[in-house]
């Protein structure tokens, strides 16, 4: 089993077929979770604090904006993590919100830079595109350790 | 003539091409720009990780990767983008550790206004060229002969006699006027030595006055701070070999640099706010009552934890300093809150720019207020080492720089 990160990182479409062949999926909503469900901290909607963005500082310098810190305090350990990865271009929102382009940028070059196997896919715009869009990504999982 | 590579984004739309230039003349130096294809910029999501939506900084991009691939093309590089924009915040970084990691080509990297002058990036383009141009000299790790150094620094104005790799005399005084504070620092560095002025050797200077103190004392070195406290620093700290982090909170401006077996790195310098500065310590000490050389005893006995202090800016320092002092605060825990507040800032805001690798040497005067480093420990997790002679680091680079090039 492998750790496999998924772009966009909160992609559940990808996430469920990482899971489904056997990986572990390594996606933001976890990360949210263990903060909505933190019962000692109190900073709605998130559970995100000011110490977000500075614990974020470890991916991003200070003049890098703090909601781009704030989410790589969440998206930086994942991907430090992983093992592998999947990265869907151009996947539009509704794919699952990252809702911050230079977030995704830095995304994109860290898991790149990582040296773990990548699988750059494009979204697909129809069913035999979304046919083949499995198919790779299936191709890809099994061929992960 | 060396070549910095410029690699920017907005420098002629912000009317500040020509000051670059300026700077890099000024230095010796010459700005080029390495040639790349369409298709180079068009593969940067491939070659280098990322294409980004400003085609300014994936043309940034592709003329690193070709650097990185054909390190003849430049002696030293400089990555340039405007202040505020988020993509160029996070690509300027990117392209910098890149070319770090990849090459052996000193980088430095600089966020830029419309009101950057040449003479900002002065220090910063000397260190650069230095760093290519007297790589043998900077490799010295012994200091030779009869030999002095002097900083004028913006706030202190220090100096040394060293003789035999041993540091025999030093003296400190307050900069107030230049010359006369610099001739009053070298004459008591002498006195404690007992030697007389005309059997010195040489003598380098650094420091914000080292023009004019060196051309009228006719140094025989003129050096930006940054190699001359790289050295100092690793040579007090017996951390010649391997890396080193050293750190320098200075009266004005603040640096951080990142050292290989004696030289230079990557560096940052900060000092945009004087919250971030040995200021904001001196005034604590004074609205506390305390000598600022007690101030750092005071502070160990403290937890800045019960002290609101965000003082990003020394002005909303000084209210948190009043209010946390009229609420009841302990002058202590004051004290360490003032202490914490400039390292988280200089961690926060420089730190983040270099590799911080151990050992971790402070030095400048800021480094004996005791909490301080103590502060920096907590927040970096490594111990920190504060060497003898802390404060006369950029005398001392000198003095050990200027023998070699007795030498030469």
């Amino acid at each position: 089993m492998a750790k496999v990160i998924v772009y966009p990182p909160t992609s559940m479409i990808l996430s469920d077929l990482v899971e489904r062949m056997g990986h572990k999926a390594l996606v933001v909503p976890e990360a949210v979770r263990r903060l909505v469900t933190a019962n000692d901290i109190d900073s709605p909607p998130l559970n995100v604090t000011p110490e977000e963005p500075k614990k974020g500082l470890r991916y991003a310098a200070v003049d890098v904006p703090s909601g781009v810190r704030g989410r790589m305090a969440l998206i930086g350990p994942i991907i430090e993590e992983a093992e592998a990865a999947i990265i869907a271009e151009d996947p539009g929102w509704l794919t699952g919100c990252a809702g911050c382009s230079r977030t995704n940028e830095l995304v994109r070059l860290l898991i790149r830079t990582k040296g773990v196997p990548v699988l750059d896919l494009s979204y697909p715009t129809n069913d035999v595109e979304a046919k083949v869009f499995v198919q790779k990504i299936k191709a890809f999982l099994e061929g992960l350790k | 003539m060396i070549r910095i590579a410029q690699l920017s984004c907005g420098s002629e739309y912000s009317g500040i091409q020509k000051e670059i230039e300026r700077a890099a003349e000024t230095v010796g130096a010459k700005i080029v720009y390495p040639e790349v294809s369409i298709d180079d910029i068009l593969n940067v999501e491939s070659t280098f990780g990322v294409s980004v939506s400003s085609g300014d900084l994936n043309l940034a991009i592709a003329r690193a990767v070709r650097i990185v691939q054909n390190p003849d093309l430049a002696d030293a590089v400089i990555v340039m983008t405007c202040f505020r924009c988020a993509e160029a915040a996070i690509i300027r970084s990117e392209i910098r550790k890149y070319i770090h990691e990849h090459s052996k080509i000193p980088v430095l990297s600089y966020s830029f206004t419309e009101r950057t002058k040449a003479e900002t990036l002065l220090t910063r383009m000397e260190a650069l060229v230095t760093t290519v141009k007297y790589r043998g000299l900077l490799a010295r790790e012994k200091q030779k002969g009869l030999t002095a150094g002097i900083d004028s620094g913006s706030t202190t104005t220090k100096s040394v006699v060293m003789r035999d790799n041993q540091v025999i005399g030093t003296g400190w005084v307050p900069t107030t006027e230049v010359l006369k504070s610099a001739e009053d620092a070298l004459q008591a560095a002498l006195k404690m030595a007992g030697v007389q002025k005309e059997e010195v050797s040489a003598v380098g200077v650094t420091g914000y006055g080292r023009f004019l103190v060196g051309k009228h004392i006719n140094a025989r070195l003129i050096q930006e701070e940054i190699t001359v406290n790289s050295k100092g620093a690793v040579f007090l700290a017996d951390a010649q070999k391997g890396p080193a982090t050293v750190i320098d909170i200075g009266g004005m401006d603040n640096k951080a640099i990142s050292v290989q077996d004696g030289i230079p790195g990557g560096f940052t310098m900060g000092g945009i706010c004087a919250g971030a500065s040995g200021r904001f310590l001196e005034l604590t000490a004074r609205r506390l009552g305390v000598d600022i050389t007690d101030l750092g005893k005071l502070a160990l006995k403290g937890d800045f934890r019960n002290v609101a202090m965000n003082s990003y800016c020394i002005v909303f320092g000084t209210q948190s300093l009043v209010n946390s002092l009229s609420m009841g605060c302990k002058p202590e825990d004051v004290a360490m809150a003032a202490c914490h507040s400039v390292a988280e800032q200089v961690y926060e805001q420089q730190l983040q720019e270099v590799e911080v690798k151990e050992p971790v040497i402070m030095v400048g005067g800021t480094s004996l207020i005791e909490g301080l480093p103590k502060a920096m420990e907590e927040l970096l997790q490594v111990k920190v080492t504060v060497p003898r002679y802390a404060q006369y680091i950029g005398a001392v680079g000198s003095a050990l720089l200027v023998s070699g090039l007795l030498e030469d």
